[in-house]
């Protein structure tokens, strides 16, 4: 099968340094992929060339789109591109107030997709925006706050719900669990399996945290200074590293 | 807050051109008055400069006699309707584009006027450069021809072009207003001028140029309805009353001005031209005739004009917009027209 | 019976003739001269020029006098009157390295070719009210320094330094056409001479503002004054059917050049950054403050980050001009019944809403 999201030699420079060079990985519905390093390794770069923020300096990306055509991220307009972002993919970022309006609703942000695609029925978004917040553990009666007044974790939850709304084909996460609590990480890092696994998501998730890769991802690829060092089945390459230094990645985190 | 928007080139579907508005770099040095339509008054350019200039530095004190026009001395003509040939130019060229998309914002090379920013630059200057010998020109601010600034724009054209003003709707060839649309209905071959302070709808949703710009070239309207949800939320209702936007012609969201509400209806589908100028923020738009104009709205919470539940106390007609007048201080209030042309017809025609 | 309030006309010209008597004041007082607006106050002459945009000493102190000395109202007559000139083009580049010096200050060198020039300058002055002045004293004339065997060379600080490539070189004229914000509308982002351009007209308060914030670590530049120097250069321009430059005349610049934060990266090798403001007449807290905020404004030009006010073009350079915002700010007076009307009426009936409510659920 094809994939559904597949990068070719992907490489960006910032003057004389190299944030990623020849980056290759494919993904594809279904399949969650962790991206793992330590920072400054290209994780977040990466995952911005990805998402079509950053255009790569060389390499190519190949999105496989809803009527199953495959096209090269580069060639598709400015307007579709947007509209891609807004309805077939998402992306959950590290820090909150940069994925969510923070001076909406629960229930505007929620809403907005729905109203950039152009429904108009008041009472048709409420009612989504609703089901959405039940399906992120978000009580109904929070719906008219705003994310100022939410906790971290539930910043990140409607974060999640924002996306998801227009029922996206992939998602990209930059480290979505960093800076919670244990407890919170473990039930956000739950809901995230649960909901990809039900929806048949394709998900990216950068992460520096080799337990998130564990227990979420079926796939894994590690970076280290821009370039990909290692890439296999999760449990293969974190149970039996064959780099030196995913070796060094993996026995820190356990001597830790 | 952002969604993917630096992929691949800057090039999106916009009208906007570089260099747009822009003016030609020296104009007219041979006939700086220019000779077309509003050409200077008393014929061909005499080879005199159209402007004293002052003596040299170090002359003596007399150079307040030869001063500027402005400076309420002097016996310079102006140019027909204030603004030199080449501006007019420009500003043409400006309505030309904005008559062609309706909706759009085109940039435009706007002067400093004697009037302060704010208080109308914009639509005088649109004013100035559509305005021909033959034209009759109503000027409300309010919907009232006798507030102070309707008075002094009215008194400008008058004295700078010498053309006839009225302060009957039905007589006028160009409107210029602030904040209202005139009750009587327009007809064709009318101009209503609008006045414009802030001409991006978007703009308080979000403060920059250059994404406001993208939005609208991309037509991502759904922030404009995060703000009406917002509201509805909140308070029930949709809660703008007066700069409620509007759709044009099933393409660009449109700020209106700072109109009523309850004016929005009748720019649908109207028989007469409607120009805007923003002279601070250096825009100009229109909506050609017979365009369809649509007010925001939710299909369960669609869209209403505010009503009066009282006559108006001069005239006594009803469903018609009302100013709050303070009668004394122990809440004695009455509602009168806030058209006065309109009223004073109405009383007229009782009598 | 209630009657419209009426005559606005009446009571504009009423108005006007009520300003023409106060601007005038106590008639017993004799009339001031515009010679001696322009003579007297002349770096308040220079300020309406320069904010105005137009090089006039004479206008700019008759349009003082007409605003009752409120510099934002001058700087209102001068620019509108400025409006109603004809363009005829624009002068050959202004050679201020062939300036004739008034004054010359450098602080990163303590000597230089043609060396520092004091001049007329308040700094150093004791800040001491001098009564005498109140009663007309007549001063003793300045003597005449000795000119230096090098004053007739003075070249600037900035290319003494760039003979050695220490600082970044001024970009070449490469015959691009420039802007010219009063023929055409800013198009955001826009290029550095167009926002020279808004700075040099830019209100004086504004601009000095946003440069010392730049000071106090909103958008740091560790700034050095190269150079500030003052003085007349002469006004050059080609006319088409000659094709060769010829002097329109002299007139009274400020340029500041400023020496900021170093660049380089292991290829490159550092270089020192430039700031630069330049203003009509005599007005150093203008052209500093100028040249602080271009250097602010080329944050991403040079790869800093964005994070404070005066690095982020669109902010500096909406809000810099004093006639748009005096305009802006002074429209609030004007009537907005109508909209008042609007919020009144929703306001109220949200209460009864409330009111209402509240009484159901009693």
């Amino acid at each position: 099968m094809t994939p559904l999201l597949s990068a070719h030699g992907l490489t960006k420079t910032y003057g004389p340094r190299i944030a990623c060079a020849g980056v290759d990985l494919d993904i594809t519905e279904g399949e969650v992929l962790a991206i793992v390093g330590e920072s400054g390794s290209g994780k977040s770069t990466l995952l911005s060339m990805l998402a079509g923020e950053l255009a790569p300096d060389a390499g190519e990306i190949r999105y496989r789109d809803r009527e199953g055509r495959v096209r090269a991220l580069g060639a598709i307009g400015p307007a579709e591109l947007r509209s891609l972002a807004r309805t077939d993919w998402g992306f959950v970022r590290q820090d909150a107030a940069q994925g969510l309006r923070m001076a909406v609703s629960a229930g505007g942000n929620v809403g907005e997709r729905l109203m950039g695609l152009g429904e108009r029925h008041y009472g048709n978004i409420r009612a989504c925006a609703l089901d959405w917040l039940d399906r992120v553990e978000i009580a109904a009666d929070r719906i008219d706050d705003p994310p100022t007044r939410f906790s971290g974790g539930m910043r990140q939850r409607l974060q999640i719900a924002r996306n998801l709304v227009t029922a996206p084909r992939l998602v990209l996460m930059d480290e979505p669990t960093s800076g919670l609590d244990v407890s919170v990480q473990a039930r956000l890092l739950d809901l995230i399996r649960r909901l990809s696994g039900e929806l048949g998501l394709a998900v990216v998730i950068v992460t520096h945290d080799l337990a998130v890769a564990r227990l979420l991802s079926h796939r894994i690829a590690v970076m280290r200074a821009g370039r990909v060092v290692e890439t296999g089945l999760t449990d293969q390459v974190l149970d039996d590293p064959a780099d030196a230094y995913t070796q060094l990645l993996v026995s820190s985190v356990l001597a830790a | 807050m952002s969604d993917a928007r630096t992929f691949g080139t800057d090039a999106h579907p916009s009208p906007r051109l570089r260099g747009e508005g822009r003016d030609d770099l020296v104009v007219g040095a041979a006939s700086p008055k220019g000779d077309g339509e509003g050409g200077a008054v008393g014929g061909a350019f005499s080879g005199e400069l159209p402007h004293p200039r002052l003596p040299p530095l170090f002359a003596d004190d007399d150079v307040g006699k030869t001063l500027s026009p402005q400076a309420g001395r002097g016996d310079a003509a102006y140019n027909f309707a204030y603004l030199d040939e080449g501006t007019k130019r420009m500003i043409r060229r400006a309505l030309l584009k904005a008559v062609a998309v309706p909706g759009y914002q085109v940039p435009f090379a706007s002067r400093e006027m004697p009037m302060p920013y704010g208080w109308g630059t914009g639509g005088v200057q649109v004013t100035a450069a559509i305005l021909g010998r033959s034209d009759v020109l109503k000027v409300i601010d309010q919907g009232a021809d006798d507030t102070t600034n309707a008075v002094s724009i009215r008194r400008f054209f008058a004295k700078t072009a010498g053309i006839a003003t009225t302060t009957r709707t039905g007589e006028a060839t160009v409107i210029q207003t602030r904040h209202r649309i005139p009750e009587t209905p327009l007809t064709e071959g009318q101009t209503l001028v609008y006045q414009v302070p802030i001409p991006e709808p978007l703009r308080f949703l979000e403060p920059r140029e250059t994404e406001t710009r993208q939005m609208h070239a991309l037509a991502e309207y759904g922030l404009m309805h995060v703000k009406l949800y917002e509201d509805i939320s909140r308070h029930g209702h949709i809660a703008t009353t007066y700069a409620y936007p509007v759709e044009v012609a099933g393409r660009y969201v449109m700020d209106p001005s700072p109109t009523p509400k309850f004016d929005n209806p009748k720019m649908d589908d109207c028989p007469a031209l409607q120009l805007f100028g923003a002279g601070r923020e250096r825009r100009i738009y229109a909506v050609p005739p017979y365009t369809r104009v649509r007010s925001l709205d939710f299909e369960d919470h669609p869209f209403t004009v505010q009503s009066f539940d009282r006559p108006c106390a001069l005239c006594g007609a009803e469903g018609h917009y009302l100013d709050e007048v303070v009668t004394d201080d122990a809440g004695g209030r009455m509602f009168i027209c806030s058209d006065t042309d309109a009223c004073e017809t109405r009383r007229e025609g009782a009598q | 019976m209630y009657v419209a309030v009426k005559g606005g006309e009446a009571a504009i010209d009423n108005a006007h003739r009520l300003l023409a008597e106060v601007r005038r004041g106590d008639p017993a007082v004799p009339d001031l001269t515009v010679a001696q607006i322009r003579e007297q106050m002349a770096l308040l002459v220079d300020r309406v020029m320069a904010e105005g945009s137009l090089n006039d000493p004479d206008l700019a102190a008759l349009a003082l006098k007409q605003a009752r000395g409120d510099v934002v109202e001058a700087v209102f007559l001068v620019r509108a009157f400025r409006t109603t000139l004809p363009r005829f083009g624009a002068s050959v580049p202004l050679e201020t390295g062939r300036m004739t010096l008034s004054r010359r200050i450098s602080a990163t060198f303590k000597d230089l070719p043609g060396g520092q020039v004091l001049g007329p300058t308040f700094d150093y002055t004791h800040r001491l009210v001098d009564f005498g002045l109140a009663e007309g004293e007549q001063l003793e004339p300045a003597a005449e320094a000795e000119p230096r065997e090098d004053a007739a060379a003075t070249p600037r600080v900035t290319d003494l330094l760039g003979r050695d490539g220490l600082i970044e070189p001024s970009p070449q004229d490469d015959g691009t056409p420039l802007g010219d914000i009063t023929r055409e509308p800013v198009d955001f982002p826009c290029d550095r001479s167009t926002r020279l351009q808004a700075l040099a007209r830019g209100d004086e308060g504004f601009i000095l503002a946003l440069g010392y914030s730049t000071q106090r670590g909103y958008g740091r530049t560790h700034p050095f004054v190269g150079e500030v120097r003052v003085g007349t250069v002469a006004v050059e321009f080609v006319p088409e059917e000659l094709g060769f430059p010829v002097l329109l005349g002299t007139m009274q610049v400020t340029e500041c050049q400023m020496v900021n934060q170093f660049k380089g990266s292991r290829e490159v090798p550092p270089q020192f950054t430039r700031g630069y403001g330049l203003v009509f007449g005599q007005s150093e807290r203008k052209a500093m403050a100028m040249a602080l905020v271009d250097r602010a404004l080329r944050a991403s030009e040079l790869g800093e980050p964005l994070a404070s006010p005066a690095q982020d073009q669109e902010f500096v350079l909406a809000h810099c001009d004093s006639l748009q915002a005096t305009g802006f700010v002074e429209h609030l007076k004007l009537p907005h019944y109508v909209d008042f009307q609007a919020e009144l009426e929703l306001v109220r009936r949200m209460r009864a809403e409330a009111e209402d409510k509240r009484e159901a659920a009693e």
